[in-house]
Formats: structure tokens, C-alpha cells, sequence
């Protein structure tokens, strides 16, 4: 099946959804910020003594209230290795990204697979806001307003069978437009995999933009996954291809360094990288580390998904 | 033309100078937000790879002042290994400090349990009595055996190099790169060695205080 439609780019829908959830947002804010000024001084001597910590649970899972990460640091500290693998590589090279026309290809396990352009892909959907926490493998982490729709509506489209059991994702491979694939650093096209039910997940979410706006290309643009339980590198970017398979897909990290990045890679302080810790973490922006907490904060929400499994062996 | 103290003056003003540079442009970043998202992770980085580029410099000295005959080049490398090592002990105390905030257990536990931080402190530990005895008085005291400690020098680039490369993720280009500039400088030394040994004629006489081999 091949969707095609020469409709103008709906994008300012995204962009409209967004600002209707900014001004509660604001609002919400300025309220915070008039509370703060008058606890400001008791606030500030606590912050001295204890390092900062994200809560156990948020009240909402889908927007913590933690603290925004800068949009500075988000576009500009970044993990891409197709545009680069120094952090500020892919904020200097993405340009050379051409996001439209952007199809994706939706096969396998499912009973109406096609390739479908972007915008016909998401024009069913509006855009939710999703403030959530990222935890990088490396032991930073940031928290980014994600705009997005979950995945599960998304895949639902095209009507998996009752032999879908994993989901493989596939970022574009075309070294013209991405460098850092000019040099085999990674087994290119990145891939990534979920097994069903964590696709499935209302926090996995497929993000078209962040802080309001469309996706910059250094963040993954025109089209990302965000699953916020796990280390960031399970949040494929660029993404051309989306499979529903029986077995359990490669992933890239996986086939790098099979010791370090195991296929679930769920944040866990109890399972180190085996070249450092992951009991804590460096938020952006925040001098004092902090601890990381199972399941990167969303344990209330997806713990039960690993009930009964080993999570030191299936790290 | 300056006569030789006169040039060795100057070129040891220059690579003092030349070696504050980076530390410059850390502490002008430090003071303007310019170290990015991330200014503990950049600073532990960009000390640790000055480290690595002082310590090449050093034994680029010797075979460059043997095959280009620049017997003045000597003093140099007392300049350029301190100032390695002082890139090396701001990287350390970055790590302990910044990274740990000196939370000794949990450094213990890295020193001894990853690879990549064992090879770095084994290599701090090398540098340390080589910057010890880098004075005159020690040159002088130790005699012989002086040559022989600072070979040890030799061990540290090499753990320097291994400690970057088992450090990175993925992308070995920059820790291969160093790794082969190493390579190239030790088997200068062997070469150079052999043509020494292989030659009836007898080695110059060592200029200044330091010594050929280090």
C-alpha cells in the first residue's frame, strides 16, 4: 500500500497542540515561580546541603516536573555518530539532514504494511506534550518536553498480527546526507528494537518535536523514538523503517559491544556499565551528580513488564 | 645570532608559554560558560588529551634532535614532560573532584575494577617520580640509574594511549592516531639505537644535563 497525498504540510497543527499546552504550562509556571520567590531563600539552603534528586514517582508520568533541560544544551550536546561522534558534531553537521519528503516504510508482522510519507503517517494523530527524563548510558541525563504521539496508535494503523512480537526500527543510511556513516564506526543503518509490549507502552512515544517546535535534525528529526525507561541509545533517531517481527531484532549497540549494551538496556544503578558506574548521573545544567533511579524514574509505570526476568542478565 | 643560552632562554619561554595556553583557554571558558553542556566531562577531556599530546612532544625531542642534529632541543624535554604531568595531575584531580567529588570508595572501586582507569593511574604513578626527579640535584644524585627510572616514561605513554583507547566507545580513530604517533617515536628509538650500536664510531658527548635515551 503506498499512501500518497500532495496536501500542504500540516505541521502548524503540531505547533497550534503545542501552544495550547505551553499556556497551561505557562500559566502553571508563573504560579510556581510566584511560590518560589517567597520560599526562594529556604529552597536555595537546601539545594546547599542535599544533592538533587528526581522523585521516586512523578504525580504525572507524562510530564515530570522536574526542571527543562536548556534547549541549548538539548540541541547542542548530542549524541548522533551518523553526523559525528563528538557531542557537538551533530549540532555542526545535521544540516546536510533533508527531512522532507520522509517516507517510512512499516512492514512485517502486520496485515496492512506500506511505505507512507511523513505527514500522512502522523495526520491522524495530535501531537501530545511529554516532559520526560533522558538517561544516557553515559551517566548524563537531561529532561526534555517531547512533542509526539504514542506509539501504540501509531502501530495500531497497520494492524499487527498475532506473530508480532518485537518491533526493529532503522535510522536512514545515506552517507551524503549523514558524514559520520563515511567511517564504519557503528555497523550502519543504526537499528533498535522493542519488544511489543514496551512499544505498545503509553510512555513510548514517536516524537515529531521538542520545546514547541519541529524536531531539530540533531535530535532526530523528522521522526524519533522515546522510550524514557531506557538509556537514551534505545531511542533510535531518523527513522526509516519499522518492523513487527516474531524474533527478537539486532540492535546496534548490541552488535558493537555485546558485553556493554544488552537489548533491553533499562536504566538500572544496580548494573554497571562495565567501564563505569550507572548509580548516579550528571543532569545537564547541575553541578552535583544524582542518583539514578530503577527504570530511570518510571518503575511505577513499567516495572511489571520485567516481572520474573533477571535484569542483571537481561541488562 | 643569540648565542645558545640566549636560544635555549627563548625556546623554553616559548613552551612554557605554549604549555599554559590550553590551561588558558580552560579557565577563559570556565569563566564564560564556553565549556558547553557538559564542563566537568570537557575539562576531564581536554586535560587528559593535552596530557597525552605533552607527553609525545617529549619524545619527540630526542629523535628530532638526533636526526636533525639540534643538540640545543634537549632542554626541552624537562619543560614539556612537566607539563604534561601537570595536565596529567589537573585530569586526576578533575576526575577525583568533579567527577567523585572525592568520594574515595567509590574511586577505589574504579581504580581497581575498570580497566581503562587502572591504566590511567598506573600511568600517573609512572609520570610521578619522573617529575620527582626531573631537578638538576636529582639528575646529578641519581647518575646512571637516573637514565634508567626515566624510561619509564616510555610506560606511561603507552598506558596513556590504552587508557584513551579503552576508554572510547566506539570510535578508535583518535586513540589509534595517538597509538601510531607513539609507535613512530619508540621505533625511532630502536632505529636509532641500532644504527648507534651497528657504528664503530663513539656517541657525542652528551649535551647539558639530560641524557639521550629518555
Amino acid at each position: 500500500m503506498l499512501i500518497r497525498h500532495a496536501e500542504a504540510i500540516r505541521a502548524s497543527e503540531i505547533t497550534d497542540q503545542s501552544l495550547v499546552l505551553r499556556r497551561r504550562e505557562i500559566l502553571r509556571c508563573a504560579g510556581m515561580t510566584a511560590a518560589s520567590a517567597l520560599l526562594g531563600p529556604l529552597a536555595c539552603r537546601a539545594d546547599a546541603d542535599d544533592p538533587p534528586s528526581s522523585p521516586l514517582a512523578d504525580a504525572n508520568p507524562f510530564r515530570t516536573e522536574e526542571e527543562p533541560t536548556s534547549f541549548e544544551d538539548a540541541t547542542r550536546y548530542n549524541n548522533f555518530y551518523e553526523f559525528g561522534t563528538d557531542k557537538e558534531d551533530p549540532s555542526r553537521n545535521a544540516g546536510s539532514l533533508r527531512t522532507r519528503p520522509w517516507a517510512v516504510k512499516i512492514g512485517g508482522e502486520v496485515a496492512r504494511p506500506g511505505v507512507v510519507d511523513w505527514d500522512d503517517l502522523l495526520r491522524p494523530h495530535t501531537a501530545q506534550e511529554r516532559i520526560y527524563r533522558l538517561r544516557c548510558v553515559e551517566a548524563w541525563s537531561m529532561v526534555i518536553p517531547w512533542l509526539g504521539i504514542p506509539l501504540a496508535d501509531i502501530l495500531g494503523r497497520f494492524e499487527p498480527t498475532s506473530n508480532a512480537k518485537y518491533v526493529a526500527f532503522k535510522t536512514l543510511l545515506d552517507p551524503e546526507q549523514m558524514p559520520g556513516q563515511r567511517r564504519s564506526v557503528l555497523d550502519w543503518p543504526y537499528v533498535e528494537g522493542l519488544r511489543i509490549d514496551e512499544a505498545v507502552h503509553p510512555l513510548t512515544i514517536l516524537a515529531t518535536g521538542m520545546y514547541g517546535r519541529a524536531l531539530p535534525n540533531q535530535n532526530g528529526a523528522p521522526l524519533r523514538l522515546v522510550v524514557p525507561w531506557k538509556y537514551g541509545f534505545k531511542s533510535i533517531k531518523s527513522i526509516v523503517e519499522i518492523n513487527l517481527t516474531r524474533t527478537q531484532p539486532k540492535t546496534s549497540w548490541n552488535t558493537s559491544a555485546p558485553r556493554e549494551y544488552g537489548f533491553y538496556s533499562n536504566v538500572n544503578p544496580e548494573v554497571d556499565h562495565p567501564r563505569w558506574s550507572q548509580k548516579r548521573e550528571r543532569r545537564i545544567g547541575e553541578f552535583v551528580k544524582r542518583k539514578t533511579l530503577p527504570f530511570n524514574g518510571y518503575a511505577v509505570q513499567v516495572a511489571h513488564l520485567y516481572d520474573g526476568m533477571d535484569l542483571r542478565r537481561h541488562f | 645570532m643569540a648565542s645558545s643560552t640566549e636560544r635555549i632562554r627563548r625556546l623554553h619561554g616559548a613552551a612554557v608559554v605554549i604549555g599554559a595556553l590550553p590551561l588558558a583557554w580552560l579557565a577563559w571558558g570556565a569563566g564564560t560558560d564556553g565549556l558547553g553542556a557538559n564542563p566537568v566531562e570537557r575539562v576531564t577531556h581536554v586535560t587528559g588529551e593535552w596530557t597525552l599530546r605533552f607527553l609525545l612532544l617529549t619524545l619527540a625531542v630526542t629523535p628530532l634532535r638526533r636526526l636533525a642534529g639540534w643538540p640545543w632541543l634537549a632542554p626541552l624535554r624537562r619543560t614539556l614532560g612537566l607539563t604534561a604531568f601537570g595536565y596529567a595531575c589537573l585530569h586526576y584531580l578533575t576526575y577525583l573532584g568533579l567527577d567523585h567529588f572525592f568520594d574515595w570508595d567509590s574511586i577505589v572501586e574504579d581504580v581497581l575494577e575498570r580497566r581503562f582507569v587502572t591504566a590511567g593511574f598506573a600511568a600517573l604513578l609512572c609520570l610521578a617520580p619522573l617529575a620527582a626527579t626531573s631537578t638538576r640535584a636529582m639528575v646529578r644524585r641519581l647518575g646512571r640509574r637516573w637514565k634508567v627510572l626515566h624510561r619509564l616514561v616510555y610506560v606511561a605513554a603507552t598506558l596513556g594511549v590504552v587508557h584513551f583507547l579503552w576508554l572510547v566507545k566506539a570510535d578508535r580513530l583518535e586513540p589509534f592516531a595517538y597509538g601510531a604517533i607513539l609507535g613512530l617515536l619508540l621505533g625511532a628509538r630502536v632505529w636509532l639505537w641500532r644504527t648507534r650500536a651497528l657504528s664503530p664510531r663513539s656517541e657525542p658527548k652528551a649535551t647539558g644535563v639530560l641524557t639521550d635515551e629518555a
